[in-house]
């Protein structure tokens, strides 16, 4: 379509001089994508650090991040508001970018780290971890982590029959998780008290009372994790045009696959176990980027800002929007869902990928 | 019955479709006996084992001590898993046929988690406490999410392909558990009520809610057992069934009522409990054929015997307290999901 208005507009180039404006193009679009959106980001992220139920005064909160002791404000803005923040970025950033590696990587937008099991394994070791062998901190990254890598190797290892296939993979995905979501409902129904906040950390997603030592471990994962998703996405771009084409034109397709999956997992397990599996973020934040940059780019950065976008948002909404607060996950989860079914009606009538 | 096969290929073929029918009245008979010692087996283990002279005190309607006492709460439950068992089979079998998809469950299609919004919204907005208002609203949603399920995963080219509704069905149910949480977190106090019958299973039973519940099946239950001869013929397309005369959409609709209603109306009573209705209904046509007036009363008599068992195992492997039967279904059905998912042709997903 693109191609088309540009021949039309100008009709003496030749056919390599409209491929390459269509791609300064593009690229072009997409720095204006990131641009905007980290702005928005950096927007949000101050609001949420000034406006609570007592509102600090931007000299305030800018005294208490370089360290000085400010009356009130160190303790709400420091302890809660800070941290809070600061992960609801973080995972965000890692919930967008492992999510859209899975949806890229196996061509089905539905087939995103929430729906095919892997934030379920995180989220049922971090719950079994901190619920029945009450630990918590590091350890609890851990296991989770552990638990995410694992439950991805073995769901690969179940659909591999001559080769993965992206169609078996997601349906037994979509069998491991109902088995481990049954398992992390067992596990909390044994727990001694039903805290119900406590609860839907691990079954939508909260970021109530996180502190430092929660937000550490997920950013470094980032610093770690990220470059090398960065590193592959010419690899990943090219397993969209499907196995065969992939190889052909020089990719290690088992090889790139393996390093994406155990990154991609890394982050999510990361970001789950400090947030728990915070609905449909890694879900919407991929097709949402690629509806905002168009095609032919590479989607891993915008759909991690998006990412960090929908949480931090959701996150804001949830405390302040609503009589009762809200985790986080359920905002999303609730503003996701209709985009969800529309998705889902699209994908199926086009057949397509992102 | 052993005709000379190797003379007569569709002779052979037919031999394969319709196994011979002294066999399968065996094979019921044995799942009818098994049935019946897991029954026996639910009855007499627990936290406290107790012998037959106090079953049998129990019977007569005595509850002095601990042993008849105990028996007076595992009867009900015993009754619960037996009919849910079936109930929830019965009801897969029939979704599968209707499908025409091998993977056709309450569970997988999000009916489940339909029928928990519905009844949650109940609670919360219309402040609905009683057994058999809460079986409409849950049969009300669980109908209203499997046509929705099975409409947007049917859309598209290849109709209702395996991945497409099984996908349709994992991305609804995760939209509408976060409505559920939506719904329950501002409300301590219905949150109790909710949370005990999220996790319930069959532990809870009582006479009272199985015989609000037992109309509603039987209806269900009359309803799919008739639309078996339909089944047959929807099993072979949609033009073929109406070339040989059949009302292709009423038997359809009707078929899939029956089915709704068998599991919303258990899912109302029981919780959400997935895999019954998948695994059941797979090994029954391993075992007497995919002629569905054999395979549907098979599969409800197999149901019960695995939900009853899946009881009793929980109550086993957790003593003294006990693992929710949701929970042994999903770790027992989980890998035999993955099973089928692995024999099937890629094409064929």
């Amino acid at each position: 379509m693109t191609l088309e208005r540009s021949v039309a507009d100008a009709p003496l180039l030749s056919t390599a001089q409209v491929v390459a404006r269509g791609r300064v193009r593009r690229t072009a679009r997409r720095r204006w994508v990131i641009a905007v959106l980290a702005a928005l980001i950096v927007l949000g992220y101050i609001v949420s650090l000034l406006v609570g139920q007592t509102f600090y005064s931007p000299a305030e909160v800018i005294g208490v991040i370089l360290g000085q002791d400010v009356p009130g404000a160190s303790f709400t803005v420091g302890r809660l508001r800070l941290p809070r923040a600061t992960l609801a970025v973080l995972a965000g950033l890692c919930f967008g970018m492992g999510g859209v590696t899975f949806q890229t990587m196996l061509r089905n937008p539905l087939a995103s780290p929430d729906i095919i099991g892997i934030s379920s394994g995180a989220s049922a070791a971090a719950a079994f971890a901190i619920v029945t062998l009450s630990i918590s901190g590091t350890a609890v990254s851990v296991l989770a982590i552990g638990a995410g890598l694992g439950v991805a190797l073995l769901i690969y290892a179940l659909s591999f029959k001559s080769g993965v296939l992206g169609t078996r993979l997601i349906l037994i995905g979509i069998g491991i998780a109902a088995m481990l979501d049954s398992l992390t409902a067992y596990v909390l129904s044994r727990a001694a008290m039903w805290d119900l906040q406590e609860a839907t950390r691990w079954l939508t997603g909260n970021l109530n009372g996180v502190s430092w030592a929660q937000t550490v471990p997920v950013l470094i994962a980032l610093v770690v994790l990220a470059p090398v998703l960065l590193g592959q996405s010419r690899n990943l771009s090219m397993s969209q045009l499907g196995d065969d084409t992939a190889s052909a034109l020089g990719v290690r397709v088992e090889r790139s696959r393996l390093i994406l999956i155990i990154a991609a997992v890394g982050l999510i397990a990361f970001a789950t176990a400090a947030a728990g599996p915070i609905a449909f973020v890694a879900f919407l934040a991929g097709p949402i980027a690629a509806r905002i940059v168009g095609p032919g780019v590479s989607l891993l950065v915008p759909a991690a800002l998006v990412g960090a976008l929908l949480v931090l948002v959701g996150d804001f909404l949830g405390q302040f929007a609503f009589g009762t607060r809200m985790p986080v996950g359920v905002i999303t989860g609730v503003l996701g869902a209709p985009y969800l079914i529309y998705l889902i009606i699209r994908t199926n009538r086009a057949g397509g990928s992102l | 019955m052993t005709t000379p096969t190797t003379l007569n290929p569709a002779a052979s073929s037919v031999a394969i479709v319709r196994r011979p029918k002294r066999l399968r009245s065996l094979w019921l008979l044995v799942s009818l006996a098994v049935l019946a010692g897991l029954m026996l087996a639910s009855v007499m283990i627990g936290s406290r084992e107790v012998s037959w002279a106090e079953i049998m005190a129990a019977l007569g309607g005595s509850i002095d001590g601990f042993g008849p006492a105990a028996v007076a709460t595992r009867i009900p439950r015993t009754l619960l898993a037996v009919v849910a068992g079936a109930a929830l089979a019965l009801s897969g079998a029939v979704m599968q046929g209707v499908t025409r998809n091998p993977l056709a469950d309450p569970g997988i299609l999000g009916v489940n988690v339909g029928a928990s919004l519905a009844v949650v919204c109940g609670m919360a907005y219309f402040g609905l406490t009683s057994a058999s208002e809460m079986i409409w609203v849950a049969i009300v949603g669980a109908g209203a999410t499997a046509v929705f399920v099975y409409t947007i995963g049917s859309l598209g080219r290849g109709g209702s392909t395996p991945l497409k509704l099984a996908l349709a069905g994992a991305a609804t149910s995760a939209a509408l558990a976060s409505f559920v949480t939506a719904v329950v977190l501002p409300r301590n106090d219905i949150a109790e009520g909710v949370r005990s019958w999220q996790i319930g299973g069959v532990g809870g039973a009582t006479l009272e809610s199985i015989r609000v519940v037992a109309p509603f099946l039987l209806v269900g239950l009359i309803v799919s057992l008739l639309s078996a001869r339909s089944l047959n013929s929807l099993a072979l397309g949609d033009d073929l069934a109406a070339g040989l005369g059949e009302r292709v959409a009423i038997a359809r609709a009707a078929a899939a009522i029956g089915a709704v209603v068998l599991c919303g109306a258990i899912t109302a009573v029981a919780g959400p409990i997935g895999f019954v209705g998948l695994v059941v209904p797979h090994a029954c046509r391993l075992i007497v054929g995919v002629d569905h007036r054999w395979l549907l009363p098979f599969s409800a008599v197999l149901g019960a015997a695995l939900l009853t068992g899946a009881d009793v195992l929980g109550r086993i492997v957790a003593r003294p307290s006990e693992i929710d039967v949701g929970i042994i279904t999903a770790l027992i059905g989980a890998p035999f999901f993955i099973y089928i998912v692995r024999r099937r042709k890629v094409r064929e997903l």
